[in-house]
């Protein structure tokens, strides 16, 4: 985000900032290309085809684009402690049909109860993946892909053949996803908060830092004095409530809930989180970043749709993006290191 | 493993979570899969001579799926079988259905009545049973014709077709472009149905256009995407048919939360349940459907009548199917069950399914 030049020898946690002007500290922004392409790609699909930007086509953007900026949001806190949560997808499953259930069980429950009651059961199941990565030291790749199908096994025992549609559910909770203010969903309205308190923790309070540290050199950061199993399973948790959230919201959108919900979804969010520029490995990247991946990636499809273009092409123009991203993000690397070098050298 | 090598401290509680973790995983998975696996299986011991059954759906936990079996159920009780059970997987993916055929074979059920998710795949495992002297009744969607002695269809396949084009064609006046959002681009019954309304929009509703075909793959997200982009890409789209359940649900309401609601006109094949708040908003004037659980009622006494050997499956076999009356065996080893029914804001109330 803002990146201010520093006199020589004062010591900055942000990797971004070293002796540069504030145009070419722009021009590094890891979510430029990413920014960049977005921009491309809409205007390119609103030449062609001018309904992409009328106001219906905008909500569908913004609402397709909802539940997976939310969960980008979350897995890029995780992924930028060098793990991974494979399991959202089941999570989601798990508290959309938990939601649906919910209103039925509780008629007239107050909205606001159910995205808590939401938050709080992902908590629950983010906190299981964080205990596990933590306590068991198993590599989060492991542990998440165990917990993505248990988790889908509880779900699949606990609906059988049961689902829940928009019509048990009350208008209003429906409406969060029907209903605009200055064209913006409700739904999406709360997803640029969660953004937005996300990327201000991330880069403004130590513990946030802290995460950084940990996905750089988790070795480093524990002798450094970072409470790394603490912050490892605080970023589970975190991600945990957002994918929480984003299960309420899924349940507000779409139109029934079941054993199956939110079945694949963890590749298309670690995908975002990726064409973000969010280093797989780790100790970069940010949320604003994931979030618009993940607003690239929903773009392209709905633009490939509104142009006609064959379902086929849009997964492979995925994939390229996705190796874009990695190599892109490779030079960075390259680059970072080599001028940490040179600037290293001087500053003897 | 590294990652163990590297961090050996306090190894005994390490290992203690690890293993609570293990056992709590391996626990939770086996409740998982026993309750998907084996849905409605009515106990009875299977010795000496009784006859078994086995429905192997092309999905698990899909509610049209649960309203076919629950009449299989009934049939199978009905017509005189010691045990019957479902098994099946819980994606409808083409190879899914395999490894479950190749289980029912081992077990020596008499018969397995199945719905293909693909027409082949499942071929050269049916045949295996079928050595093994099981009888198959495919239903739902059949496979190919070589792999199974009967299939029971829900109605004849053009009427389907012809019920919907005649909706759509009532709801947007005869003229204008339509589309089509089908379940996955293989579902042999959806291509059948989609075939026919080809024909039957060029021979006899010369105005109306169908514009496109797309694939939701019986998943919501998926179909309701596939719904938006349709509206998209063909600005002028006075209509959609969609001739499966999860499809026309998930267009029902994106079209009902859009400016489009009560504009572009939606008709297939819907379940009464599901589609009842759409009927009401006026999202949807008339679908269709057949009574699903005579589907796999019927099933179950085409079974009992092939393990019995009073039918072969030739054409002109004739079988009783309980409460429904005898039944024919037509053209190709298909059975007709019945006509479909259109719901309409008027009747939609007397159905619960």
């Amino acid at each position: 985000m803002t990146t201010t030049v520093h006199p020589t020898g004062t010591d900055s946690p942000r990797p971004s900032s070293g002796r540069r002007s504030p145009l070419s500290a722009i021009a590094h922004l890891r979510e430029l290309p990413v920014l960049l392409a977005l921009v491309a790609l809409i205007l390119v699909t609103w030449l062609i085809n001018p309904l992409f930007l009328a106001p219906q086509g905008v909500k569908d953007i913004l609402l397709n684009a909802t539940i997976v900026i939310i969960l980008a949001a979350g897995q890029a806190i995780v992924i930028i402690t060098r793990n991974v949560d494979l399991s959202v997808g089941s999570i989601l499953g798990l508290v959309a049909f938990g939601t649906g259930s919910l209103f039925v069980a509780v008629p007239g429950i107050p909205i606001i109860v159910v995205i808590l009651a939401g938050m709080l059961f992902g908590a629950v199941l983010g906190a299981i993946n964080g205990l596990l990565v933590t306590l068991a030291k198993v590599p989060a790749l492991v542990i998440t892909l165990g917990t993505l199908y248990i988790f889908r096994g509880l779900n699949n025992a606990w609906a059988g053949g049961t689902q829940f549609f928009a019509d048990d559910r009350p208008q209003e909770f429906g409406n969060l996803s029907v209903d605009t203010v200055l064209g913006f969903p409700l739904i999406t309205l709360i997803a640029i908060v969660v953004v937005v308190i996300v990327a201000v923790f991330m880069s403004g309070t130590r513990s946030g830092r802290d995460l950084y540290a940990i996905g750089s050199d988790p070795d480093a950061a524990r002798v450094f004095g970072v409470p790394v199993t603490r912050r490892v399973l605080f970023a589970f948790v975190t991600n945990g409530v957002l994918a929480g959230l984003a299960g309420v919201l899924y349940t507000s959108r779409f139109n029934s809930v079941g054993a199956t919900t939110g079945t694949g979804l963890e590749l298309d969010v670690v995908a975002a989180a990726v064409v973000g520029g969010v280093a797989i490995f780790g100790g970069s990247g940010s949320v604003i970043g994931a979030a618009l991946g993940a607003l690239l990636l929903t773009t392209i499809t709905g633009a490939l749709t509104a142009v006609r273009v064959d379902k086929f092409w849009q997964q492979a123009i995925v994939g390229l993006l996705i190796l874009a991203a990695i190599v892109i993000d490779r030079i960075a690397a390259v680059r970072t290191a080599r001028r940490l070098r040179v600037s290293e050298s001087r500053d003897v | 493993m590294e990652l163990f090598a590297n961090r050996a401290k306090r190894p005994g509680v390490r290992r203690v979570v690890s293993a609570a973790a293990l056992i709590a995983a391996v626990a939770l998975v086996a409740t998982g899969c026993a309750s998907g696996g084996s849905t409605g299986g009515s106990s009875g011991g299977g010795g000496g001579g009784d006859q078994t059954i086995t429905f192997i759906p092309k999905q698990l936990n899909n509610p049209y799926t649960d309203v076919v079996l629950g009449g299989g159920k009934d049939g199978a009780k009905a017509a005189g079988f010691s045990k019957s059970q479902v098994v099946g997987p819980l994606d409808a993916s083409a190879s899914s259905q395999v490894s479950f055929i190749n289980a029912e074979t081992q077990a020596g059920t008499n018969v397995i009545v199945i719905a293909a998710n693909d027409p082949d795949a499942v071929c050269s495992s049916l045949k295996e049973a079928r050595d093994g002297g099981a009888k198959i009744v495919a239903f739902d969607s059949d496979t190919n014709p070589k792999c199974r002695d009967i299939f029971i269809s829900q109605v004849v396949a053009k009427d389907v077709a012809l019920i919907q084009t005649k909706l759509i064609s009532e709801q947007i006046g005869g003229s204008g472009e339509i589309a089509i959002l089908s379940a996955t681009a293989n579902a042999t019954n959806q291509n059948e149905w989609i075939k026919y309304m080809e024909e039957d929009l060029k021979a006899n509703y010369p105005n109306i256009k169908l514009v496109s075909t797309v694939y939701g793959d019986d998943d919501d997200t998926k179909s309701f995407q596939e719904a938006q982009g349709l509206l998209q890409a063909y600005p002028d789209l006075k209509g959609i048919i969609s001739p499966t359940t999860v499809g026309i649900a998930a267009t029902a309401r994106y079209l009902s939360t859009s400016e489009y609601k009560g504009k572009v006109a939606l008709t297939g094949l819907g379940l009464p349940n599901e589609m009842r708040p759409f009927v009401k908003d006026g999202t949807v004037t008339a679908f269709a459907l057949w009574d699903p659980a005579q589907l796999g009622y019927v099933a179950a006494f085409a079974g009992k009548a092939l393990a019995d050997g009073d039918i072969t499956g030739k054409k002109g076999d004739k079988f009783k199917a309980g409460d429904l009356g005898e039944r024919t065996v037509g053209e190709g080893g298909t059975v007709i069950v019945g006509p479909p029914t259109t719901f309409t804001t008027d009747n939609i109330d007397d159905y619960d399914f």
